[in-house]
Order: structure tokens, then sequence, then C-alpha cells
């Protein structure tokens, strides 16, 4: 299994423990993560606000870097995922814009022909292409005992609806039951996080942060673990400013589903990332996995 | 010689002359299409002006050959056929040119449009030339009628008829008749009793001497034609003989297998292996449900065989094959409910306390599992504050474009129901309050004289996650009360989705067997949407109640009784005239082969062993051309619509083609 | 159909569809409110999506893009995946978005400072900066907002999710070029 691997920004600073759990885990499970050169930043929900054509054509040199030899490209955060699969869409669907679009990229000496490159994101590829069984027959250190919260957030099952149910996804759900975990069906797995909201009017995030952590808590949950940075850091970085505003005493700690994979397939924790998160997992983690 | 060909081009108001320039058209084909002797153009042709001044010409003109480009030959083609029978040319030697689906309605520009008028009238003088005087095949009609789907409309329906005095045949799927209205509990807007009203009229067709029922069956293959259908039904093995059951119902109440009920009961209640629907079912003999009766399944058991006095029960019971004459079908197969779980965020499935619309029906029944009680899924605690929520599956693109029609006013039903019987507070989250047929406005206001609260809103999602004080344990509806602007979340002990009236799961099948369509909704197409909203494209298929769309029960009601009557008029009249468009095998050229015979999808062609020879059954052909293209000796020829014919209305349609040829070839020389 | 639909004078309305994909649906919306009831931050906006679309029909430009509704939007995707006539409303407020600072407003939020910080980097580095974003975005939009922030980032980089020098993508010349190309092409600057 081979894919062509845009690890965006996020994964290069910030979400550095999601970057190495997540190429941890490929190694383990076979997936070959062949790492876009020279690939540059998805322009997040910014550029889409300052000027459409220039950041679709900015996400396509992406796209058109894909080496001719491969088909399909994973991306780990939700927020690149779906810039790059909703370029690749309005390429196919919007001649005009479409050929607007390799204009721009022919100045780069580039060119993109839209569906050559299939976009999916990083759980599709655990989930469906490595699949259950292949899963089931690495894992060493089963989750027993561990109640895990999949939060998948919006972009990764919005507006596409092909990924997973875009009201109620399961995949992680299914994912953590093949691990062993406890799952936590809880009915804000799929609500927003705020997104880029932390960054322009604080009680307006930290409310919608309030949401997700506040059913987690109800729900009884060691863990929340997510799939996109931008969830990571509002749900995590931002914890102890959310309990001041709202006089709450959350400490949920929030992971990348890859960091508790890898752990289930036998990863030593410091080469998943283990110890980047603000709030916390060792504790939770050492006393419910050493329990049994 | 010559043939004398009469243009008629139809204005049809502004319909085609708003885009194509009918004066130049017809003044075109007189000067250049050969053999054209009168070429008019007319505002209404299909007027009675219109019609005799085709008339006149042909008797004045001699015209032997007459083209009306107008609207579609699914509209006028018999009127114009009409006219020239009247002024004594035979009626197929008059073709109709479509100018208005095909032409004016479809182009944006008026030049290109104009054009391809004349490309079309070309071809169809060209065809016309071609084609042959052709007498209508008279075919006695069967008194005897076929009607699929005991629901109220296919009863009404089979009442009708009977009481006429005329054999019907009633094919009803599930065991009993009754359709949905056997399951409700009040019908709006007057809340008679759903039952009280229904059941008379169970009986009556099941006791009718002209009625004979087949439960528990459905229709299987139809060949044939208007007038003369063969009809093959099959009746499931009930594993209970119908001649020697009582309906005592001993064996149900001894049966030891208890089952949840996801038919009559959806799902809310219980039913045995061997079950009758409901008590008041018709016919009143159960029947073993084999999935899962503990004889069938472990061969262990037969207690019912022991407890059935008259020893009606039989496990070696097969399927029967019944085959049947009929001289027309009415079918009235209803509606099947939406499912509510494709809408993940209305939680149905997984917050115990959402109801769909049908559930909420059985709940309020006094016959139903909870004996009429409105409670919670726990089955003791009565709500508090119930929401309704509107349009659930139905017009939303994602699911159903169309409108259900009755849900408005059985959420009000609901509403009523709900105050009068807990005094609960009542919410409806509406988009638009459809109440317009006879009294229903009148029951709108009731309703908010009642005291019910209504939000205009969409609801965007329910929930358990309580955000707020006041929110814990409770059902939260989050919606936009969009006349006040503003987001807003209620928290409320239950919800009912107003779930849609979808078509049938097996509509489209069903059509196809008995040769009608469907709309893009997946409904049965009519003849005409609104003068003709019970024939079908199909001669002798008639359609009423809900399969032609979702409607309530008087509008059901009313197309039972109208597809009667049209039934009625071809019984009354005793014959009908069918298309003489057939195929025939020139004997001579058949070499037996046979491979006709397999081809044809309505079994018209048999094969003559003694002279080794493939015959057309022309009673059964329907002129598909399905065995004209199929011949290898090509000895197979489709009246109507023969290789000469079709050739000439091709070179017809490309006349300036063959013109530009022409004058690119004089160019070269 | 077509044959009868007059040419009409073009309206604020027909510039807000030609300026998104699949934005002719505009045209369908019930008022249903579905989107508005679906959005996480439809409590904080001055018109609900819903109400937006009213307006815009309305020809009432002014209230739209003066409202802080398309910057409270955070491209959840809810109303999008859920409105039953499948109009790309979240790409509707990118659009007015796009707008309202092409046109001079959208002053009543900071997220059009945000935006351009954002471009900035990308266009000049190839990679978004978040420590740089901090500085240039926080300090030279609320100063205040960045010193309550001062703890967090803290803790950020003392775990090592915080740098300090941006990344650079190594043909930079090719992505400008396309970027240059892009804007000539009509995008806005
Ligand atoms: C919750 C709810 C409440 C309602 N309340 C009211 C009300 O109060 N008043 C009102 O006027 N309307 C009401 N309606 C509308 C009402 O249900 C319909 O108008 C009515 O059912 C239409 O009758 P029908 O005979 O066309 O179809 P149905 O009632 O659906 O009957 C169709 C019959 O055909 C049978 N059938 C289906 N397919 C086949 C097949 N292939 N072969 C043989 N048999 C087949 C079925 O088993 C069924 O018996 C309500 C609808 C809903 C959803
Ligand atoms: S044989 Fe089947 S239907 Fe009869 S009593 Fe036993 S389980 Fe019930
Ligand atoms: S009848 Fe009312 S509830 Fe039913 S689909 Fe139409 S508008 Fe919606
Ligand atoms: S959900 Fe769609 S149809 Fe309903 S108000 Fe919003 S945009 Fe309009
Ligand atoms: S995408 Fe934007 S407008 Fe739509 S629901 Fe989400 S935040 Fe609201």
């Amino acid at each position: 299994m081979k894919y062509a691997f845009y690890p965006g920004c996020s994964l290069e600073v910030n979400a550095a423990a999601y970057d190495v759990s997540v190429r941890a885990v490929a190694r383990v499970l076979g997936v070959e993560l062949v790492e876009l050169d020279d690939w540059n930043c998805c322009g997040a929900t910014e550029y889409f606000s300052q000027d459409e054509l220039t950041a679709c054509a900015v996400i396509a040199r992406n796209l058109a870097l894909v080496e001719p030899s491969m088909n399909q490209l994973t991306a780990p955060c939700a927020a690149c995922f779906l810039n790059l699969k909703k370029v690749d869409r309005l390429m196919a669907e919007h001649p005009d814009l479409g050929g607007k679009i390799n204009e721009a990229l022919a100045a780069g000496g580039l060119h993109y022909d839209p569906g050559r490159v299939r976009v999916r994101h990083l759980l599709e590829v655990i989930h469906t292409d490595v699949g259950e069984e292949a899963i089931k027959a690495k894992v060493v250190r089963p989750l027993t005992g561990l109640r895990v919260a999949p939060y998948y957030g919006c972009q990764v099952v919005r507006p596409y609806k092909d990924v997973d149910d875009p009201e109620y996804p399961v995949k992680m759900d299914e994912l953590f039951r093949w691990l062993g975990a406890e799952v936590v069906d809880y009915p804000v797995k799929s609500h927003c996080c705020g997104g880029h909201m932390t960054q322009i009017s604080e009680p307006e995030a930290f409310e919608l942060i309030r949401r997700l952590l506040q059913s987690a808590l109800e729900y009884d949950t060691d863990v929340i673990a997510c799939l996109c940075p931008m969830c990571q850091l509002n749900m995590d970085a931002y914890q102890s400013r959310v309990n001041g505003m709202f006089n709450t005493s959350f400490h949920i700690p929030v992971l990348y589903f890859t960091q508790l994979l890898g752990l289930a397939l036998g990863v030593p924790e410091k080469d998943l990332g283990f110890g980047k998160e603000i709030v916390s997992a060792g504790p939770v983690i050492h006393a419910k996995l050493a329990a049994c | 010689m010559a043939e004398r060909v009469g243009v008629y081009v139809c204005h049809c108001g502004s319909n085609i002359a708003g885009m194509v320039d009918c004066e130049a058209v017809a003044r075109w084909a007189k000067e250049n299409v050969s053999d054209v002797a009168v070429s008019r153009d007319y505002k209404f042709m299909c007027s009675s002006l219109g019609q005799a001044m085709i008339e006149e010409d042909i008797r004045k003109e001699g015209l032997t050959r007459v083209v009306v480009a107008a609207c579609s030959p699914h509209l006028h083609e018999k009127t114009f056929r009409r006219a020239c029978s009247n002024a004594g040319l035979n009626p197929y030697l008059m073709q109709m040119c479509n100018i208005r689906e095909h032409v004016s309605w479809v182009a944006q520009e008026r030049d290109p449009a104009t054009e391809k008028a004349k490309s079309l009238i070309s071809a169809a003088v060209a065809r016309v030339k071609r084609q042959e005087p052709l007498e209508p095949m008279k075919v006695g009609v069967n008194p005897r009628t076929l009607v699929v789907g005991g629901g109220i409309a296919g009863l009404q329906a089979t009442l009708e008829l009977a009481d006429a005095g005329y054999p019907v045949v009633l094919v009803e799927r599930s065991p009993s008749i009754g359709g949905h209205m056997a399951q409700f509990d009040k019908t709006f807007p007057t809340l008679d009793c759903s039952a009280c009203i229904l059941t008379p009229k169970m009986s009556e067709a099941y006791q009718h001497e002209n009625v004979t029922l087949y439960s528990y069956a459905e229709l299987e293959e139809v060949s044939g034609s208007v007038g003369a259908f063969k009809v093959r039904i099959r009746k499931r093995a009930r594993s209970v003989r119908e001649d020697l059951c009582t309906g005592c119902g001993a064996c149900i109440e001894k049966c030891p297998r208890k089952v949840v009920d996801n038919d009559f009961e959806v799902g809310l209640g219980y039913r045995k292996a061997i079950y009758m629907p409901f008590p008041q079912a018709v016919p009143k003999i159960p029947v073993i449900d084999r999935e899962n009766c503990t004889w069938f399944q472990r061969g262990k058991c037969r207690v019912c065989e022991k407890m059935c006095q008259p020893g009606a029960i039989d496990y070696d019971q097969q399927d029967e094959i019944i085959e049947l004459d009929v001289g027309n079908i009415i079918l009235a197969t209803g509606w099947k409910l939406f499912d509510c779980r494709k809408i993940p965020q209305y939680g149905y499935g997984r917050l115990a306390n959402v109801f769909t619309n049908m559930e909420f029906e059985r709940l309020c029944n006094a016959a139903g599992p909870t004996s009429g009680k409105i409670v919670l899924r726990d089955g003791k605690t009565e709500p508090r504050s119930v929401a309704i929520v509107h349009c659930v599956g139905s017009r939303d693109k994602n699911h159903n474009e169309h409108c259900s029609a009755v849900c408005c006013m059985a959420a009000l039903k609901f509403g009523h129901l709900v105050l009068e019987k807990t005094g609960a507070e009542v919410y409806s989250f509406y988009i638009d309050m459809r109440t317009n047929q006879k009294m229903y406005e009148e029951f709108y206001c009731r309703l908010l004289e009642e005291g019910m609260h209504f939000i205009r809103g969409r609801v965007a999602e329910i929930t358990d996650a309580a955000r707020m004080p006041g929110e814990e344990g409770k059902l939260i509806i989050q919606c936009e009360d969009t006349l006040l602007g503003r987001q807003r979340r209620i928290p409320v002990d239950m919800v009912i989705l107003m779930g849609a009236l979808e078509p049938q799961a097996d509509a489209k099948e069903l059509g196809l067997k008995c040769g009608i369509s469907c709309s893009m909704a997946g409904w049965y197409t009519e003849r005409h949407p609104k003068l003709d909203p019970v024939a079908t494209m199909t001669d002798g298929v008639f359609v009423a109640g809900a399969c032609q769309g979702a409607k309530d029960i008087p509008a059901a009601v009313a197309q039972g009784a109208a597809a009667a009557a049209r039934v009625m008029g071809m019984i009354t009249k005793g014959t009908v005239e069918i298309e003489p468009v057939v195929a025939s095998i020139d004997e001579e050229g058949c070499s037996g082969c046979r491979i006709c015979n397999n081809m044809c999808p309505y079994n018209a062609i048999e094969y003559d062993a003694g002279r080794n020879v493939s015959r057309v059954i022309t009673a059964l052909c329907k002129g598909c051309g399905t065995c004209v293209a199929a011949c290898p000796a090509g000895v197979i020829t489709g009246s109507h619509f023969n290789n000469e014919q079709i050739g000439a209305e091709i070179e017809g349609i490309l006349w300036d083609a063959r013109a530009a040829a022409g004058r690119g070839a004089a160019a070269a020389v | 159909m077509s044959s009868t639909t007059r040419a009409r004078k073009r309206e604020w309305v027909d510039e807000v569809i030609a300026e998104t994909p699949n934005g002719h649906r505009l045209r369908h919306c019930i008022q249903c409110g579905t989107c508005g009831g679906s959005c996480p931050n439809g409590a904080e906006m001055d018109y609900t999506p819903r109400a937006v679309f009213n307006l815009i029909v309305a020809g009432q430009k002014d209230k739209v893009l003066s409202s802080n509704t398309m910057w409270q939007c955070v491209s959840c995707y809810f109303c999008t995946a859920r409105c039953p006539h499948q109009i790309p409303i979240t790409d509707i407020m990118y659009t007015l978005k796009r707008m309202a600072i092409r046109e001079g407003y959208g002053r009543t939020s900071d997220a059009p400072a945000l935006a351009k910080a954002f471009t900035h980097y990308v266009d000049k580095y190839g990679r978004s900066f978040e420590m740089g974003l901090a500085s240039r975005y926080h300090l030279l939009n609320r100063p205040l907002a960045a010193m309550k922030m001062g703890g967090m980032g803290f803790n950020m980089f003392k775990r090592g999710r915080m740098a300090l020098t941006p990344s650079r993508i190594r043909q930079i010349d090719q992505l400008q070029a396309i970027i240059r190309k892009a804007r000539q092409l009509g995008g806005a600057s």
C-alpha cells in the first residue's frame, strides 16, 4: 500500500505528535507514505476568505506535485484533507474554474488533471484500506478498559458525505473497538470545535469547546481521540482557559487517534509523541492499561 | 401517382409561435417540400375550426396524406385521426410532428428553432407518403377487473365495480386488506374513528358476491392488452387452509412463539408466529410466519395443529399460482413510510423517545400496544411535552423532493390527541403549514385555539446533549425560529417525526409488469396530470390512491371511484379498438429459427411446429419492434414502422444536409 | 420554460451567485431555517444564514456585508450537509467574506486580519508560521489578547509545539509565480 503523503504545516511543529505517530503506525501497518516533495501550505480556511482562485491554485500545486506513478494522496489534517479534495472536485465539476487553475499552475510549469489523484483522509486509509483483519492481527497491547471518545469534528465528514456518515460517523468508533477500547458513544462527536474562532473571538470559541468537553465528561471519558491538529489544539491547549471562563474543572487528555493506535500496536510511547499534549494523558493511560 | 400532402402548422397560441416562425415554416413547406399540395398555419389546430379546415382540404383539395405539426401525439393524435376519418381519409395516413415539446419548449433561439421545425416537417412528409391505411382491431372487453392493493383506494374501486354488477378480483399483498388506514386511530379533520369507517368496507368487499379476494398474494405477470389481459397471481402459502379455518384464533392463543411485530404494530408490539395482523383483519384467517415458526425453523412444536379443531393448519401448503383473464387493471398499491434513520441528526433508533408518525398512530390507538395511552418508550411514563417535527424526508432533495401532502394535517391531528389525552405541551416545528382541503384550515385554527405551539423552522437536530439548565434528561429540539430570526432550543420528553410518504419499494417493478412508468419521484405516471389523473399511458391500466402521489383519504377514495367509473365505461362499451400497429412475419422467408420467440417481451410470438414457422399473435403484440430488429432473415415487418418509412423519415430530417451536399458536388464540378 | 424567461437586470444576488460554485442554488432557498438552527455560532450572528439569504435576494448588500454573520462562520459545513435544497451555504459565506474584505467592510471582526496575516505567510514562505502569526496578527490587532495568550504560548513552546523560525518551501519562486498568475486571472489581491 503506497500513498503520497501530505503532512501539512501543523504537523511540522504544533502537531508533531501526530506526525511521529502517523509515521510510526504506518510503518507497523505496512503503509508506505511517500512525502510530497516541497509541498506548500493548503491555506486552511483563511485563503478561501481572501481569494478563491488563488486559494485553489495554491492547493492545486500540491495535487500537481503528486508523482505520476501514484494516484492516491493522504492527509492527516482535516482542513488540508478537505481543501485538497475540494479543489480536485471543483476542478472536475467546474471546467471553467479548472481551466483557470491550470493556467495559473502553468506559470509554475505545472498541470493537474482533476480526478488523477484520489484524496483520502488518513482515517479512511487505516480503517478501510488496511482494514479490520490486518489491524486486529497486529494488536499486541489492547486498549482494554480505556474509555476513548472518538472525536471527528467537521471537515473530514462534511460537506462530502463519502468518507463516513456526516452526522453520526462510526469509522473511528469501529477502529477503537478493534483495538479493544471501550468506545464512548456520545452525541457531539461530529460537532464543531470552533476552528479558527479561538484566534478571533474567545467567548464563542470557548463555548463550543465547552460543549464538547462537557459531553465527553458526562459520558465518563478517559481520553478524547481526534484526527485534526486544530481540534486537538482547541480542546487541549485551551482547556485550562475554558475552565477559567466557565468555572469548570475539565481535565480530559486529547490525543491523536494514531497515538492510541500506535500504543495498541506496541510502538513505544516515546516514539508516539506522548507528553506533547498540554493536558497530560500519561496518568490515565498508565492507570487504565496497567490495571488489566 | 404522386401523393397530395396537406401540412398544418399549429401556433398553439404562443406556445409554439413564440419561438418558431410558424407562418414562414408553412410557406416553406409548400414551396420546398415535394408533394405538398396545401400548407397552412393556424392559431389552434386542435380547435373545431382547425379540424374543420383539415377536413375541408381533404375533401376539396383531394389530399391523400396529412401532416400536423403541433404538440405531442399523446395529446392530440386521436383528435386529428378523427378529423381525417370524418373526411373519409384513413386515419393512419395522418402523421403528427411534435414542434412544441421537441422544439419551442426546449429551444432558446428563434432561428434555429424554426429550422428544426422545418426538418421535422420534412421528415414527417417523407414518412407519411409511405404510410399505409390500417384498420384498428376490435377487441371485446372482459368485464372482470383486477384491482391490486386493498387499501382504501383499492377497496373503493372494488366496491364501485362490484356494486355495479361486475366481477372483481382483488389482490392484496399482506394477510389482510385495509391498508394504512387500518393502523390509524382517528382521521383528520373530522376525527372520526378510522376503524369504524374502514372495517365495514373491508367486510363488504370480502362478502360481496362479485368480489374474489386473494390476500397474502401478489401479481406476478401480465400479458395481453386492454380488454383481454392475462394475469398470473401468486397466492403465497398461508399454512392455513382458508376453506377449513373458522377464524377462532385458538392457534394464535396457544402458539408459544412471540415475535416483535414490525409490520402492523411498527415494532411497538408483539405477534405470534401464527398471527392475524389485527383483530378485525379481513379475511379473518391467520397465517404462519415461517421465518419465525419453531416448526419450520427447528422441526419441533406443531402446537397450532393440535389446537385447531377444524384441522385447518397445513404445514405443507405450497404457493398457489392462479391464472386469470381480465379486461382492465387498477393499481392501488399506496405508499410506504420513509426510513427516519436516514436522518441521523434526528436520532431515530438511537434516542429512545423519538417516534415515527406511524408508531404514534399505534400508540394512540385504543386497540394498539398501549391501549391508546400516550407513553414514552418505557411503556408507562406520560410525556409532559411533545415535539412534532414536520417534513422528515419530504421537501428535502437529499431524500424526497416532494411534499407528502398529509403530514401537516396528521401533525395537527396528533397535537389534538396529545392535548386531549395528556394535556402535555405540544410544539409543531413546520416550514409551511399545508392545510388546503375542505375544513383543513379550520382544523388548524382549532389547534391554535387549543393551545398547540407552532414554531416556524425546520428542525436542525435533536439531541440529548444538555447545554443549559433544564435540558438534562430531555430531548432537545434545536432549530431556528425563523419568525424571530433566532436559534431556539426546546427541551421535550417525546418527539414525533412526520416521516414522508414514499412510493412502494417495488412500485417500478410492478409498473413495468403492467406497462406503466413512474415519475422521477417514483409515483405512477398518470395519462395527464390535470385532465386524466387515473388513466395511464397504457390502455386498460388505471391507478388510484397514494401510488399515484401522496394524498389524503378523501382524495384516494375519489380516485378509486374515478378509476372504477373509467373501467365501467370500457365494459359498457363492450369493445375497444386497439392500435393496428403490430408485427407480422412473412412465412415464406421464415426459417423457423425461433430467435424471435424468446425475444418478444410480451410472449406474443408462437411457433408452428408443423410448418416450421413462427407466427405473431396479433392480440398480444404491442408493436414494440424487438422482433423486427432481431430476425436474422429480415422477414418481420412492423406495420407503421417499417424500414422504408423510417429510412424516408431520416432522409427527410436531413434535407438541408442533402441540399448542402448537392451544392458541394455542384461546386466541385 | 427558458423561452419564457426574460433577461433580468443583473442584481447583487447574481454577483453572489456568480462568485460561488453551484451558487445558483441560492435561488432555491425555502427559508426553512435548517441552516440557522444548525449553525454552532448561529446565536452570535447578527442574522442567521437563512436571514442572510433572504437579505441577499432582497438586495440588501450593505446590511449583509456590514453584519458579523460570515465572520462567525467556522466552516463546520453542518448547514451545507443538512440544507434540504443542497445550497452551498458555507461557500456562500466564503464569498461574502471576500466581498466584505474587497469592499472595505469587515471591520466588525478580527477575522479578516487573521486571514490577511495568514495568507501573508503562505505567500512569503509557502508554509504557515504560527509564531509569526501570533506576533503579526495578535500583537498588531489585539495586544490584550496576546498577553492573555502568553501563558499558553509558553506551555506550547516548552513542549516543542511552537517554532521561532518559519519553515520554507524550496521552490518558493514557483509558488509565487502561480500566485501572481492566479491573481492576474481574476483573483482579488
Ligand atoms: C401518520 C399518518 C396519518 C394519516 N392520517 C390521515 C388522516 O387522518 N386522514 C386522511 O385523510 N389521511 C391520512 N393519512 C393519509 C393516508 O394514509 C392515505 O391517504 C391512504 O393510506 C391512502 O390509501 P391507499 O389505499 O392509496 O394506500 P395504502 O393505505 O397504502 O394501501 C395500499 C395497499 O396496497 C397493498 N399493496 C402494496 N403493494 C402491493 C402489491 N405489490 N401487491 C398487492 N398489494 C399491494 C398494501 O399492502 C396496502 O394494503 C395519514 C398518513 C400518515 C402517514
Ligand atoms: S407450529 Fe409454529 S405457528 Fe404453530 S404454534 Fe408452533 S410456533 Fe406457533
Ligand atoms: S404536508 Fe406539511 S409536513 Fe408534510 S411534507 Fe408537506 S409541508 Fe412537510
Ligand atoms: S437550510 Fe437551505 S433552504 Fe433552508 S433556509 Fe438555509 S439555505 Fe435556505
Ligand atoms: S458552515 Fe458556517 S454558517 Fe454553516 S453552520 Fe457551520 S459555522 Fe454556521
